[in-house]
């Protein structure tokens, strides 16, 4: 086992190269380097306005969705820069799932809402079998198998953003991506959520942004505190960098950068 | 000291008083015309109301006895309606996706988008000119001059901007998380507009659609150049391409006739015309009211 833990350590899924993100003229992250280990769940943390949605989103190119956003660098995914001209997104997303902020299933039943995503990506096999695994995977099997044809905004908001999580497993991604994924939730299903995020740490690599300090250090292994700095010509614009990267035990216990001592210990953000 | 009573007298309240009610009768002679008018058409119309009307042809005006029915002028208006709706409704619904979903609010959207503005307030007139100048004089359509494939045409050039901007409005309401929600679990852009947007947009362009349908239906001036009139049952399909009747355009014939027996018929039309597009506008807004329903689910 620890072995195994050892070996995966060396395995790199995803890394960041001297990644910068603008929109417009306005650089709203800078030189960022930064590598995601396979089968880790890593924490982005940092004051607003920092980044760390932006660097999240460019993960599976959802920026492309945002006018004028350009990301210059190399984004490696699986050996592959993402941002290449010959990169489909389309394929990217496929691979790297993501959970957004807000709870958004499709307005179709519970059952529709996972079969989706499975059904346009071309899976064959027993689409039953594939919704019950997906929701038992996101906990929400449980609460939900009596009424798998009611809509998805029947349920509760934190069975709703269960399902989204339920429909993201579903088309089997290598990373699943979240986006402050239990801000819009209570804490009972913010836990619900934390738990569901440790079944899935089996199989899935988990790249998550957080407000939560304590959600952090609860859930992940590795944490990225992104903060924000003002321009060099000093208009007052801001624009982001990773200030620190390490495991989340380091990061909260003995952190090497001031800025993330005083982060974390509630003094700004 | 002044009391604290109502003081009748006072020019304060006279004048509050005379503005009520001028702005109360201009109110009321505002809703005057579409009252006669209504209730005129159907006093007028409805009294004509018989069921050979609805199955035999008019006759030629000077034979006063009789003026016959309007069946060719029915079927004609139901045929060069959906003629425009086929054309309209595909080529408005593509192009207001486009608006909405693929461009990225650049100059030629911007372009676009000016336009169907000026082509929603282009006269009909010149829209049946258009057409004429494009078809009819041509004769492009297999040798056929007026024709009610060239009706629907010209109709179909008063139905695209309705369309366009419905389809646009419609789209622009869905909220973007549900667009990232479809292309995050790797669905393409057009899956996501055909499985997610359209479906949740589906009924305020449905909306747009039946009014654009409800304006086209009821126009006469495009038709006269391009449709002309007919006095004869529609057989085939071959009378598409020959001059087809309509409502509109036989109200415009058979009331300017000096015959008593045409001017019946022309009102007869006119009762059954107010009555459809009346009906079509009170189903869109029942269209409509079905979709705020749907959106607080």
């Amino acid at each position: 086992m620890i072995k195994n833990t050892k070996k995966a350590q060396k395995n790199n899924i995803l890394s960041l190269e001297d990644v910068s993100i603008s929109y417009g003229k306005f650089e709203a992250v800078k030189n960022i380097f930064c590598n995601f280990k396979k089968g880790d769940i890593t924490s982005l943390i940092g004051p607003s306005g920092c980044g760390k949605s932006t660097v999240l989103r460019s993960l599976n190119r959802m920026n492309d969705l945002i006018p004028n956003c350009s990301l210059k660098g190399t984004v490696l995914f699986d050996g592959t820069n993402i941002y290449d001209k010959r990169v489909d997104p389309v394929e990217v997303r496929r691979r790297i799932g993501m959970v957004f902020q807000q709870p958004n299933p499709f307005p179709k039943s519970i059952y529709e809402n996972i079969a989706f995503g499975a059904r346009i990506n071309g899976y064959v096999g027993d689409m039953d079998d594939l919704v019950e695994l997906s929701l038992k995977k996101a906990a929400l099997w449980s609460e939900c198998k009596d009424k798998l044809n009611d809509s998805g905004y029947s349920l509760s908001g934190g069975q709703q953003q269960r399902l989204c999580i339920a429909r993201t497993i579903a088309i089997e991604p290598e990373i699943i991506l979240m986006d402050e994924p239990c801000s819009a939730l209570d804490p009972i299903s913010t836990l619900k959520i934390e738990e569901t995020m440790h079944e899935l740490k089996k199989n899935y690599t988990i790249i998550i942004v957080t407000h939560n300090m304590q959600q952090a250090l609860r859930v992940s292994d590795m944490t990225a505190f992104f903060n924000a700095i003002e321009y060099e010509d000093g208009d007052g614009g801001k624009v982001g960098y990773l200030a620190e990267f390490n495991s989340t035990k380091k990061i909260f216990s003995s952190p090497k950068e001031k800025t993330t001592q005083e982060y974390i210990s509630g003094k700004f953000g | 000291m002044n009391s604290l009573f109502y003081q009748k007298n006072s020019s304060r309240n006279i004048g509050d008083k005379v503005f009520t009610s001028l702005s109360l009768i201009c109110v009321v002679i505002s809703i005057l015309p579409l009252i006669f008018l209504v209730t005129y058409i159907l006093i007028k119309g409805g009294a004509q109301i018989t069921p050979e009307l609805f199955t035999l042809e008019p006759n030629p005006p000077g034979d006063d006895l009789d003026a016959g029915g309007i069946n060719p002028a029915l079927i004609g208006t139901l045929i060069i309606t959906t003629i425009a709706s086929i054309i309209a409704i595909p080529v408005g619904v593509g192009g207001g996706i486009y608006l909405a979903e693929y461009s990225k609010g650049g100059p030629f959207s911007r372009f676009i988008r000016f336009g169907v503005n000026v082509l929603a307030g282009v006269p009909s007139i010149i829209a049946g000119v258009f057409i004429y100048a494009l078809i009819v004089s041509t004769k492009i359509l297999f040798g056929s001059m007026y024709s009610g494939l060239a009706g629907g045409m010209a109709l179909s050039i008063l139905m695209l901007p309705t369309v366009i901007k419905t389809t646009d409005e419609g789209l622009k309401l869905v909220p973007n998380e549900l667009r990232y929600a479809s292309l995050g679990v790797g669905a393409s852009m057009y899956t996501t507009i055909l499985k997610i947007t359209l479906p949740s947009a589906f009924r305020s362009i449905a909306t747009g659609v039946v009014l654009g349908i409800a304006r086209a239906a009821g126009e006469t001036a495009p038709l006269i150049f391009t449709a002309l009139f007919s006095y004869y049952y529609i057989t085939g399909f071959g009378d598409l391409f020959y001059e087809m009747g309509s409502l509109a355009v036989l109200i415009y014939n058979f009331a300017l006739e000096p015959y008593d027996a045409q001017n019946k018929l022309a009102w007869a039309a006119s009762f059954i015309l107010v009555l459809s597009i009346l009906s079509v506008n009170i189903f869109s807004r029942i269209l409509a009211a079905l979709t705020e329903k749907t959106k607080r689910v």
